[in-house]
């Protein structure tokens, strides 16, 4: 078997432990020698910065209107990328770059050590601050109507942490390449916007349960049927495709996705085409509507009338259907069928070896991340309150396999801060409303324009520092006597 | 039959009592005849050895037989329980099954079967030549991937196991113990929580026999097991297969070329060379057979001329 790159390279920098003595190591110098060059080297460097960006930065001329060229100055940019300059390279010339400084003999297995430190507590610490976020948002934004933001993009990056969950029982664990994981959660979107619109439904159950009892219960209901229709979708989809490996895998179900979108757009007398299904029925606690009559939510709960009411339910509703997610899919590890999914991911050839039928855990695989896709898609149905096939593009699909790969493949804690990280740092920068100050880059500037290049150089870096994602380590689902992460040098990716 | 020459007068015991029953197995990939009109038994738990030189067709005739290939031509009936007469084979090979209850227990068209319903449920089990564990899984977690088919009876997805139902930890506690039994026969209990990528590679070979028996299989094919092993894993290597077989009553068809391995432990030895069958019959007969010894060494070109047209066809 040949040895992963990385695990050669490991190898490489580690010395073997029965070396009889310790290489020389250059005696470190004293600290007055380190730091002092430091500073100067810190200082000279801000300067040529500075000098350097003076005439490129620090002046710029602007047309005022048809007025003649004025000259504008922007000194305190020059100033802030000088100290940048110097600043950084204080810090390198103090850690990375010290002179003597004892390269740490296994840096992957310290983090081994740390990550296996920090992975018990990783899961109980993000359930515990997810269900305390909305009362932290209200808190801390001083009021229900204040925290709407905030709440709103809880919902937002939860949505995301459940679709990379459900995702990452395809890619992470089966190790099948799915470009089009979007088409199912559209399916479960569809299902639930058409079903609870449904003229024939609403009548039916108008006329033999209880007026308007089908716009009040249609999401409880339709949420499994969703489900059940998107694992329906991932088996029609599955059976063809999945004796295609890798590559031709991953094009055939990106094919996928944009056949969903298509047919959502084409087939007008379904699904109202382009124009999408408006009027979706708002979601209600369990019959009771979010509304300030006297038999809303508010009135019979004895509070104030507050449309956060609904959006607050809306956070606990998606925070349990992460959570049903992420505890089906702990439970299904454990069982022969997830074991076997890891197989697969493993070695295909050898499961076959071993009597497990391929194509029938391929197929578990992709029903089971469909129905979560499906639960979902219900759920933004009921959230947005409208559908239309622009919500379900192949840029979402990308998203969420990024939130999986960038978490580490497999790893539910590693794709929960990857979808924080992806979606909420996105988010964040629309809000880099300082760089709008004037000794910055002006009030002209729109930070949220650079967020696709910042976003991509953020990808980029972590693949350079963690090819195999946040969380790189693979728990075992069983152990004997201790439970160790298994490097993921060892863990394959899956061909298919 | 191609087995006719070598037949003596007293019936050998794979005649008698034979496991695995391979009739005219031809495979062709293209013009290629890889393996052609090859016949052979493999006895009820006995070691039969296939041994030939490189590119004799050896694996292939494995992979028809473990499913992977599907052979061109040929029947390959494995009998559970007890060896079938001619007519019920006869009358299993006329029908469409892949399977039929005979007098003795079942029998099973290889041939038919699809790969992963020859180790379900023909009880066929293999190991490979490049060896191929789940390298990202601990050695534990492999040999209970082995025990899928025992754990899965009752569905893929089934809610006693969702639910973690008594029924069900009773279930595991058994698949458990059963590779807890394999790892103390491989001596691994020590590293059952490391992964199994980080093993040596005598331990990985070890690990991978074991997880083929975790699947409880009648029928044990072992594609070199003995390659890249040094003397003394080797002998362990023996030690372990004498065990399988006596201890568990699990025939064993093995491809090596280390001959201490073959001469030691197998109770029968075939020999295929360019996908024919050329000898076949009880270690020391097979060893001093002039076909053998002339493939194996080489002779001058008249020798081997009568050696080659010497083959029975």
């Amino acid at each position: 078997m040949a040895p992963h790159r990385s695990d050669l390279w490991e190898r490489e920098d580690t010395p073997p432990e029965t070396t009889p003595a310790a290489p020389p190591v250059p005696p470190a110098p004293a600290a007055d020698a380190v730091v002092l060059p430091a500073i100067k080297d810190a200082v000279a460097s801000g300067v040529i910065t500075g000098l350097l960006l003076l005439p490129l930065v620090g002046f710029r001329a602007t047309e005022s209107g048809s007025g003649p060229l004025t000259l504008t100055y922007r000194f305190g940019l020059v100033a802030v990328f000088a100290l940048l300059v110097a600043g950084l390279r204080l810090v390198l010339n103090l850690t990375l770059w010290r002179p003597g400084r004892k390269i740490r003999d296994n840096r992957s297995a310290g983090l081994a050590a740390l990550s296996a430190k920090v992975a018990p507590a990783a899961r109980p610490a993000f359930f515990a601050l997810a269900l305390l976020y909305p009362l932290l948002a209200v808190t801390l934004s001083g009021g229900l109507s204040p925290s709407r933001y905030w709440v709103d993009l809880g919902i937002y990056i939860l949505t995301y942490v459940m679709l990379g969950w459900g995702l990452n029982i395809v890619v992470g664990l089966a190790g099948l390449l799915d470009l089009g994981y979007v088409a199912f959660y559209a399916v479960g979107a569809y299902t639930f916007a058409l079903l609870s619109t449904s003229v024939p439904l609403n009548a039916f159950f108008d006329a033999h349960v209880a007026e308007g009892f089908w716009a009040s219960w249609s999401f409880f209901v339709c949420l499994p049927m969703a489900g059940i229709l998107a694992a329906l979708w991932g088996v029609i989809l599955g059976f063809p495709v999945l004796r295609l490996r890798g590559d031709y895998l991953a094009i055939v179900t990106l094919a996928f996705g944009e056949i969903i979108r298509l047919v959502l757009i084409n087939w007008v007398s379904l699904t109202n085409g382009g124009a999408g299904i408006s009027s979706v029925p708002a979601i209600t606690f369990f019959g009771v509507p979010f509304n300030g009559n006297d038999d809303g939510f508010a009135a019979r709960f004895g509070l104030d009338y507050d449309s956060m009411h609904r959006m607050i339910f809306l956070y606990f509703i998606i925070l349990g259907l992460a959570a049903l997610t992420a505890l089906v899919t702990i439970r299904l590890r454990k069982m022969p069928v997830g074991r076997a999914w890891e197989a697969l991911r493993e070695d295909e050839i050898a499961c076959r070896s071993l009597g497990i039928n391929t194509t029938l855990t391929k197929l578990t695989a992709f029903a089971t991340g469909a129905m979560f896709g499906g639960f979902a898609g219900a759920f933004f149905a009921v959230r947005v309150r409208f559908v239309s096939p622009e919500s379900f593009t192949f840029m979402e699909s990308a998203v969420i396999l990024a939130i999986v790969v960038l978490g580490g493949m497999g790893s539910q804690m590693g794709v929960a801060a990857a979808a924080i990280l992806l979606i909420g740092g996105m988010e964040m920068l629309r809000n880099l409303s300082f760089l709008k100050a004037s000794f910055l880059f002006g009030p002209d500037f729109d930070p949220s324009l650079y967020r696709m290049l910042i976003f991509g150089f953020a990808m980029v870096a972590v693949m350079v520092w963690r090819p195999r994602g946040l969380v790189a380590n693979r728990m075992p689902t069983i152990f004997l006597k201790q439970r160790k992460a298994v490097s993921g040098a060892l863990v394959k990716e899956g061909h298919g | 039959m191609a087995a006719a020459s070598f037949t003596p007068k007293v019936p050998k015991s794979w005649d008698r009592d034979p496991l695995l029953k391979v009739d005219h197995l031809s495979m062709r990939f293209g013009g290629l005849v890889a393996v052609g009109d090859v016949s052979f038994r493999a006895g009820r738990g006995e070691v039969t050895a296939v041994i030939g030189p490189n590119g004799a067709g050896k694996t292939t005739v494995f992979n028809c037989i473990t499913g992977f290939y599907k052979p061109s031509t040929g029947r390959l009936a494995l009998m559970q329980g007890g060896p079938a007469t001619m007519a019920e084979l006869d009358a299993l090979t006329a029908g469409g099954r892949a399977w039929a209850k005979t007098a003795a227990g079942a029998t099973y068209l290889l041939e038919r079967l699809p790969d992963h319903k020859v180790s379900s449920r023909a009880k066929v089990a293999r190991t490979f030549q490049n060896i191929r564990l789940f390298s990202g899984m601990t050695v534990l977690e492999n040999l209970l991937v082995a025990q899928h088919m025992s754990l899965t009876q009752a569905g893929l997805i089934n809610p006693v196991a969702l639910l973690n139902l008594p029924s069900w930890r009773r279930k595991q506690k058994a698949a458990l113990e059963l590779a807890l039994y394999w790892l103390d026969k491989i001596g691994l209990t020590a590293r059952a929580d490391d992964p199994a990528g980080d093993l040596p590679y005598g331990d990985q070979r070890r690990l991978e026999i074991a997880r083929a028996m975790c699947t409880q299989p009648v029928l044990l094919c072992l594609d070199e097991p003995a390659a890249g092993l040094n003397p003394r894993e080797s002998h362990e290597l023996n030690t372990l297969l004498r065990a399988i077989r006596t201890e568990h009553q699990t025939s064993i068809l093995l491809i090596e070329h280390d001959m201490s391995v073959v001469m030691e432990i197998s109770d029968h030895v075939v020999v295929l060379e360019y996908g024919r069958k050329i000898a076949d019959g009880a270690p020391g007969d097979v060893r001093n057979d002039p076909k053998v010894i002339a493939s194996y060494l080489g002779v001058e070109d008249e020798a081997e001329a009568v050696a080659v047209t010497g083959v029975p066809a």
